[in-house]
């Protein structure tokens, strides 16, 4: 399993993270050197084996559909970059 | 007129708000139309530290739902992360299902009562229960002004339909649409108001051209969005089969050839418009939810949910036909006002016992005056028992129908049972004897009717009831009709 | 004072002989010793924690009911939101985020009567052993100041080492509590996955991580556990299982103990000083009459490998949310949209929409770049096409190594060996080398993979003065055992009782 540079740029897209052209080419090497050391994975046959994806076997944590009292808008907003008096505000979602 | 060269192939995305007080993940209210941001919390906020807790009630009615819908709900669910980037989506992604649903592989039987397509079953392949985003507002005139969020409805439970590409034309379309409106109306699952956006369909379409050598090719697929109304489902899909013919036409596209392309439908300008596609392709990264845990049922209580189900549309309009001997038409008209508007009615056939009339009168005058007035049933100030009384009088000859509809107006105008708008209308059952003296009169003064009638003319008698309604307004004219002729045939 | 363990201070506490002022003003006094040298803290809470004393004194003056740590001062890692107080998680990105909301923890911490002292330094979102990958500051080891104290809860192991604080509060992912404990000569549990309500930590891979108690002793340990857990309806992947009190079986000591220690654990790379404490660790045990039986794990091996996949697939959507958009750090809007419209000169085409750019500049001057790297790498390995082979493929791993302990406890009671390959080493000896690094968690991982309890405590000192510690695993839900087992060496040995000098 090889990475290119293209799919760390491609990659880096997905993640909402923009590279330097510099920090693209150490992060195309640091990934790479990390995927082949993980990849060892590979050699274990895992035929047949259930996935685990709970430490813990829960099921049905379920509650009830009471209401709760929800934020204060003032304290909704307080952590926001930018907002007004009633909503969050970000940059314009449709480009150009 | 040659049917056109292609086939239409529609399959329909149903996104259901289900009717719950608090949203799927947090116990924030679900109410509409309050100020924004004024319904969240750390949890629908998505703030660091918070965590998801599921609520029983979106699942139970999401279950119900699926029962109707004829699904199978497997003994196992779980949900997943889809994730991308949106400002009304403020954890990075949508909790939501991916390869194991609540439900799936189930139908919604359609029918046109006026023939325009033949009766089917549309294939449901899966039902899902996801969280609904929040709401951006954009000013696109301001070109690169900001856009406000409000997070007032994020998280709340929306329960997505996925039916399979088995309509064919944008009829079925709408009847699927109205038929699964009902089913949820009747299951008191959702409040089904689109203009809120409790109820939003997405639609995927494309055609099969048919070929000289009779194969069929299929077209690319086109997903059609922001449509706000049934009507503007069926125009929509109306105007994409047009388009997308012409689009065959010109470039000879199959499936394939070109990426699934999404397009908006413009109600204004009666059109659709590409969307802006996404900086990169729809790759939503799924994975099993760590912090929610899934969701099992056991096949018992599956069956225990399959009993909370109400008689639903399609079992009422059989039953309606078959005990209760209305005509198709009637019971469809019926059924698809909703359970209560079927209550009233088999309310009124009991204490009449008279089916036949009581759908009658409730597919004439009730929903006439429902309609006119813009009211509820449970607006509707006459009591099936109420009416029931002016049915029966109606019956037992006291007056007509025609006079019944004027005490019916009299009991809605002026809030009075049948007997009292009987009364005030001056409405007397006519005594038998002064019933025969009258008509004896008439008869003795219209010797040219005797003789027409005499000489087998019997529709000469029609002359005579109208003379007997002017002398008293209460007679009933079959009665007059029949005794007159017993007094002719006795001379 | 500030030598004395939470339980003996509760007594002196209790029998009137201090009042929480008086202890707490001591703690506050050696942070202002030695706090410009350890760099343990990202916050003091010098007043409020004076103010929360005195008022913890007049309650108990009163003869109000007092909960379970009254008086004791207590340092949080800055990852457990609290209500009103910054919560940075080590990171520019939450640098100015105030929660509305406590943490479970916090409030558990609350109700006990504890004194919060302060927040402690950590790896940007967990994501380290060193907690060099702190935004704010490095935090030295107290045994060796050029050293790194271990990660990501650094902070809250060398706050407890330097005698800043009688108990700490941390969280462990992959180790980032055992493996920081060890290197700072303190004790550090990290309970059942399950067993502390996660709601309001702030997640890095919501399937590993869990809260913990840290302190210098195994009693103290005890104590703070019983403190902070239990099942939460806020968090639905808490244990509805009872809490035992810890505290009243702790000092009582195992009965036919049998001690499962796994022969790989000492092939090459484990130094050899660290290796005879750990053997002379087992022969303490011996001489208190434990069993000692051999146990495989066969697949501890691919527990890295199979950690820095599942760690990155949650760690990429849990950091989704850190966009700029509805809290933490945006990038200056006017400097991005001068870029943009530069750009769009330049190649007089479409570029990315403002929004795009907003998000993709935000997260990069956000994030550190440890932080940024296991996003790419959550984020690549979760992308089209992988899913089967790469997040699947670990899971089942996982299933292999959880069933390696389910065999090996079914023989042994805990599960003994070393926490760390090396001691402490020096700041910056490993920041080129991330692979490197994420082999510090070689033996910690398997236990948060498998959702099992595990303990470090103090059981030797290297050559150069480095502390040494002990790992002990139990079954889930087992901490009674493992706290008994640990204490068990902790009566017969003195290793916790040592202290640095603090250069
Ligand atoms: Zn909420």
């Amino acid at each position: 399993m090889s990475l290119s540079k293209e799919d760390v740029q491609r990659v880096s897209l997905l993640a909402r993270l923009k590279l330097s052209d510099d920090e693209l080419t150490t992060m195309t090497e640091q990934l790479g050197q990390i995927v082949s050391y993980i990849d060892k994975l590979s050699e274990l046959d895992t035929e047949g084996v259930k996935p685990m994806a709970h430490a813990l076997d829960l099921t049905n944590a379920l509650v009830d559909d009471e209401p709760h009292e929800s934020l204060p808008r003032e304290k909704a907003l307080q952590n926001a970059p930018r907002s007004d008096d009633e909503c969050f505000r970000v940059p314009a979602v449709l480009g150009e | 007129m040659t049917n056109p060269p292609y086939d239409v192939i529609i399959g329909l995305e149903v996104h259901v708000q289900l009717r719950t007080n608090t949203k799927l993940f947090c116990r924030c209210s679900t109410e509409f139309g309050n100020p924004p941001n004024t319904q969240t919390c750390p949890v629908c906020l998505g703030l660091p530290g918070a965590l998801p807790v599921m609520n029983r009630k979106a699942y139970e009615l999401s279950v119900k739902t699926a029962l109707a819908l004829n699904c199978n709900i497997p003994n196992f669910t779980k949900w997943d992360r889809k994730q991308y980037y949106y400002p009304d989506l403020p954890k990075g992604y949508q909790i939501s299902q991916f390869d194991l649903p609540m439900s799936e592989n189930g139908y919604l039987a359609i029918s046109s009562p006026d023939g325009e397509f033949e009766d089917k079953n549309v294939g449901i392949i899966r039902a899902h229960l996801e969280e609904d985003a929040g709401k951006s507002m954009h000013d696109e005139a301001q070109g690169l002004a900001d856009t406000r969020i409000d997070l007032n409805r994020t998280g709340t439970p929306l329960l997505e339909i996925v039916s399979e590409p088995d309509m064919r034309s944008a009829e079925e379309a709408r009847a699927y649409l109205q038929e699964l409106r009902l089913l949820l109306t009747y299951l008191d699952v959702s409040d089904c108001n689109m203009q809120e956006g409790s109820l939003r369909v997405d639609a995927n379409v494309n055609l099969h051209v048919h070929t000289e050598t009779d194969e069929k090719i299929a077209t690319p697929i086109v997903e059609v969005k922001n449509m706000n109304s049934f009507r503007a489902v069926e125009r929509a899909l109306h105007y994409e089969v047009k388009r997308q013919y012409e689009i065959w036409q010109e470039t000879g596209n199959r499936i394939g050839d070109v990426p699934k392309q999404t397009r908006g439908w413009d109600d204004n300008a009666q059109l659709t418009r590409a969307q802006r596609e996404k900086e990169e392709s729809s790759d939503y990264r799924y994975f099993p939810d760590p912090d929610l845990v899934p969701v099992t049922i056991t096949n018992e209580q599956v069956e225990a949910f399959q009993q909370q189900i109400p008689e639903l549309p399609a079992a009422l309009r059989e039953k309606l036909v078959d005990e209760f001997s209305l005509t198709p038409y009637t019971a469809d008209v019926i059924v698809n006002q909703g359970p209560e508007v079927v209550a009233y009615f088999q309310s009124l056939a009991e204490h009449t016992g008279d089916a036949k009339q009581s759908g009658n009168w409730v597919q004439g005058e009730v929903l006439r005056v429902l309609k006119e007035e813009d009211w509820e049933l449970s607006e509707f100030p006459i009591s099936a028992e109420g009416l029931a009384d002016l049915l029966k009088a109606i019956q037992q000859g006291e007056l007509n129908n025609s006079r019944g509809k004027e005490v019916f107006s009299e009991m809605l105008s002026a809030g009075t049972s049948a007997a009292d708008a009987m009364a005030a209308l001056g409405i007397e059952k006519v005594d038998d004897s002064a019933l025969e003296d009258l008509c004896r009169e008439i008869v003795m003064a219209n010797p040219k009717v005797i003789s027409d009638v005499q000489s087998g003319n019997e529709k000469a008698v029609g002359a005579l009831i109208g003379q007997a309604k002017q002398k008293n307004p209460n007679v009933n004219p079959g009665q007059v009709r029949q005794i007159c002729l017993d007094i002719i045939n006795a001379l | 004072m500030i030598d004395l363990s939470a339980t003996s201070l509760l007594a002196k506490l209790q029998s009137g002989e201090v009042s929480s002022e008086e202890v707490t003003a001591a703690f506050l006094d050696r942070i202002n010793a030695v706090e410009s040298r350890v760099g343990a803290f990202l916050k003091v809470n010098s007043e409020s924690a004076m103010q929360a004393a005195q008022a913890v004194d007049k309650k108990r003056r009163s003869g109000a009911p007092l909960g379970k740590l009254a008086g004791i001062p207590i340092a949080v890692k800055d990852i457990l939101c609290t209500e009103g107080e910054a919560t940075t998680c080590g990171s520019r990105m939450l640098e100015h985020y105030v929660p509305p909301y406590n943490a479970t923890v916090v409030e558990h911490l609350l109700a006990s009567d504890a004194i919060v002292i302060g927040r402690t330094n950590m790896d940007e979102f967990a994501m380290g052993s060193s907690t060099e990958n702190s935004a704010y500051k490095p935090t030295s080891n107290p045994w060796d100041l050029e050293r790194i104290p271990g990660g990501s809860s650094g902070g809250a192991a060398a706050c407890l080492a330097a005698a800043m604080a009688p108990l700490s509060i941390g969280t462990d992912t992959g180790g980032s509590i055992r493996q920081p404990a060890a290197l700072c000569g303190v004790v550090g549990l990290k309970p059942t996955y399950g067993r502390v309500s996660r709601f309001g930590l702030v997640a890095f891979a919501s399937s590993l991580d869990q809260v913990g108690p840290m302190a210098t002793t195994v009693e103290d340990t005890a104590l703070l556990l019983e403190t902070i857990a239990g099942h939460d309806r806020r968090d639905s992947t808490s244990a509805k299982i009872d809490v035992p009190q810890y505290t009243a079986s702790v000092n009582s000591p195992l009965e036919n103990l049998t001690i499962g220690v796994v022969p790989s654990h000492y092939q090459d790379g484990l130094d050899t000083e660290i290796e005879s404490a750990v053997k002379e660790a087992i022969r303490v045990y011996e001489s208190l009459g434990a069993r000692i039986k051999e146990i495989e794990m066969p697949h501890a091996q691919y527990g890295i490998a199979t950690y820095y996949f599942i760690a990155p697939f949650e760690a990429s959507g849990n950091l989704a949310r850190y966009d700029g958009a509805h809290y933490g750090y945006r990038t200056d809007q006017q400097t991005m949209l001068d870029e943009l419209s530069e750009e769009a000169n330049q190649t007089d085409g479409a570029g990315e929409s403002p929004l795009v750019r907003m998000y993709r500049k935000s997260r990069s001057e956000g994030f550190g770049s440890e932080v940024q790297r296991r996003v790419m790498l959550g984020t690549y390995a979760l992308s089209e096409g992988y899913y089967d082979a790469y997040y699947l493929k670990a899971l089942k791993v996982r299933r292999l190594i959880r069933a390696d302990y389910d065999s090996a406890f079914d023989q042994v009671d805990c599960i003994l060996g070393p926490v760390t390959a090396s001691p402490a080493f020096r700041r910056g000896e490993k920041t080129n080398d991330p692979l490197a690094m994420y082999l510090e968690d070689l033996y910690t991982v398997n236990a948060n993979l498998a959702g099992v309890a595990g303990i470090s405590l103090p059981c030797g000192l290297t050559s150069e003065n480095l502390p040494i510690g002990l790992h002990l695993q139990a079954a889930p839900f087992q901490e009674e055992k493992l706290l008994k087992v640990a204490n068990m060496y902790q009566s017969a040995t003195d290793w916790h009782t040592r202290r640095p000098e603090i250069q």
